[in-house]
């Protein structure tokens, strides 16, 4: 290259190099906060920053605007990951969390057991949403493997919200009397045979199920199926809870990094805190949530029915265990899915 | 083009093209070198084992396949679109002029779930054709048809101006000499479009390779059926294997270059050729 046409590309490269975002955000009287979130919780946010912001004004003097961010719960977190000032996270799996000290240490490896009940203020479940008046009989997950029902299900290597159905399933199978690895293997490899199609995400199912007719039924997160019957069609669909399922324990964390660079760390855990009181139980419950708070609960009962409910530490071991021998390339989900194919 | 490189008429060109160097750096180059250095963590075996599994493979030759069936037929229908656009005055020209950059404005995962919504088996087009037993959502034809109207405006935008630079004349002139109408095309006005007609089979080409947002919703993600390299790729991203992810990248990158400079150097032989012919 001539020297002259070196210097401008010198130019240019340093100009990029030494611009730097900078702000901090809690100047003056409003402090603000970001929480990036994961898809099916725009709404529920909405609302619920509303009320601590409200909360926080009256009881602190300081105005509060929070910021959400939704997206898929692993997308999120790479976000955050690479840059995105996030103060708290409000994801769909613990594995997203543990991403975010492993790949760069932006909170401590103990997160999960600063916040009661494993840093998840509410709880949802596994369960099938069916057409109208159940055509196909469907009543626990062992109808999902007859021949003849088609089942829709988002794909677990892109979905975080679909290894939750997956795992459900897996769990089940353990649990039936006589029911070892291998036979839960060859249980949710036959389930997945009537899978015709895998969206890429939670929200792509409900809509190949509910907008295009395709499938018997749809495994779905109990507050997603409650949003589909509640809002879009009580009298196209019902929901069949079934006999045992998961409990899904979408987590919350405070990302220290970010909020001590910000300033942040005091409201921060106060917001986190927050979903743990009566009105933001109450808010949860409202969004088709199962809130923890047994007097909320209680006020909500007809939503949610009673299932028996094993957690992820107890069939898996935790999620890092579940998603390296599911999930991860090479795991149980590939060695199956490949095996059908072929 | 290629003689104003010798005969300089404007200044500067050393300005110029170290602007180009820089721009092309900061956009394209320096970018793409960050793939390079983020898939040499990997270990030779894991790179080997990530970029030529049979699943990998699986989802390369549908990519590729697809990819390279849309732009065969972009390219056919692109030509007549292009001709009929130059050469017709009709009402509602201006209508279908416009129609043709659509696909360009339209945000990718809309037309996916429109797509997929006619093709689907209750769909308007889905119903009939799987009467006909022939499925189109959630197949490979599902894909290939996906990115046909992904890349349709390539081809019309690139032959469009060329044509219309191609004087009436000429074809007349061809007649009163005697070429019978299919001569006047194959070797008159064809020639003439093909250099034109190359770049925009390459530019859909390329553009569907790299195509994720409306595939993933026609294609249905089946294991060794239907996933693209793409998708493949945000699994390795959904798993934080980084490097797993830019291996696979890389593959794209460096066939998807390869292919790219073939076609160009294709286009240059031809467009050399056209030049050199008499008259």
């Amino acid at each position: 290259m001539h020297p002259r046409h070196v210097l401008p590309l010198l130019l240019l490269l340093s100009l990029g190099g030494c611009s730097k975002a900078g702000g901090d955000g809690s100047n003056g009287e409003t402090v603000t906060l970001l929480n990036v979130s994961y898809d099916p919780t725009r709404e529920l946010y909405e609302d619920f920053n509303a009320a601590f912001a409200k909360h926080w004004e009256a009881s602190q003097g300081r105005k509060l605007t929070v910021q959400q961010s939704h997206g898929g719960s692993g997308k999120q977190a790479r976000a955050v990951i690479d840059g995105l000032e996030a103060d708290v996270v409000t994801l769909a799996l613990a594995y997203d969390v543990d991403m975010l000290h492993d790949k760069a240490n932006l909170l401590p490896t103990d997160w999960q057991t600063r916040l009661p009940n494993n840093s998840a203020p509410y709880t949802s479940t596994i369960v099938f949403v069916v057409r109208k008046g159940n055509p196909k009989n469907i009543r626990d997950w062992d109808d999902l493997t007859r021949d003849g029902v088609s089942v829709i299900t988002p794909n677990p290597k892109t979905s975080g919200g679909a290894r939750w159905n997956y795992l459900a399933a897996w769990g089940y199978a353990l649990r039936k009397p006589g029911g070892t690895e291998d036979s839960a293997r060859a249980f949710v490899s036959r389930l997945f045979k009537n899978v015709p199609v895998l969206d890429s995400g939670a929200r792509g199912s409900t809509t190949t199920f509910a907008e295009r007719g395709l499938g018997d039924v749809l495994i779905a997160w109990e507050n997603e199926a409650l949003l589909l019957t509640h809002e879009v069609g009580k009298e196209r669909f019902d929901i069949v809870a079934p006999s045992v399922s998961i409990l899904a324990e979408p987590p919350v964390a405070l990302v220290d990094r970010n909020a001590d660079k910000r300033g942040t760390r005091a409201v921060a855990e106060a917001y986190l805190r927050y979903l743990y009181s009566d009105e933001g139980q109450e808010i949860a419950a409202r969004h088709h949530y199962r809130p923890r708070s047994q007097t909320v609960a209680a006020k909500h009962a007809q939503d949610f029915p009673a299932v028996t409910l094993f957690t992820i530490d107890e069939a898996f071991g935790g999620w890092r265990k579940a998603q390296k021998a599911h999930f991860d390339d090479g795991g149980e989900f590939d060695r199956f899915s490949v095996a059908q194919a072929r | 083009m290629s003689t104003s490189a010798r005969r300089r008429i404007l200044p500067g060109f050393g300005l110029s093209l170290g602007m180009t160097w820089a721009w092309l750096g900061l956009l394209v180059i320096v970018p793409l070198s960050g793939l390079v250095f983020q898939s040499l963590n990997l270990s030779w075996e894991r790179f080997w084992e990530t970029v030529a599994s049979p699943r990998a493979f699986a989802a390369y030759r549908l990519s590729f396949g697809a990819s390279l069936a849309a732009a065969l037929i972009n390219a056919v229908f692109g030509l007549l679109v292009a001709w009929v656009l130059v050469r017709y005055r009709f009402p509602g020209r201006a209508w279908v002029d416009a129609l043709v950059d659509l696909p360009f404005a339209l945000p990718t995962a809309v037309a996916g779930l429109t797509l997929t919504t006619l093709y689907a088996s209750h769909g308007v087009y889905g119903r009939y054709l799987e009467a006909l037993g022939l499925k189109v959502a959630f197949t490979p034809l599902g894909v290939a048809i996906a990115l046909t109207f992904i890349g349709l405006p390539f081809v019309v935008r690139t032959v469009q101006p060329v044509l219309e630079d191609l004087d009436p004349e000429v074809e007349e002139a061809a007649t009163t000499l005697g070429a019978t109408p299919w001569q006047t095309f194959s070797r008159v006005v064809f020639p003439h479009v093909l250099p034109a007609l190359l770049s925009g089979f390459t530019l859909a080409f390329a553009r569907a390779l790299g195509e994720y947002g409306s595939i993933v919703f026609i294609s249905g993600n089946m294991p060794m059926r239907t996933e693209i390299v793409p998708l493949l790729i945000v699994t390795r991203l959904e798993q934080y294997d980084y490097a797993g992810a830019t291996a696979l990248a890389l593959v794209m990158l460096v066939t998807s270059f390869t292919l790219l400079l073939t076609v160009n150097l294709l286009q240059r032989w031809s467009q050399r050729r056209l030049e050199s012919r008499p008259g």
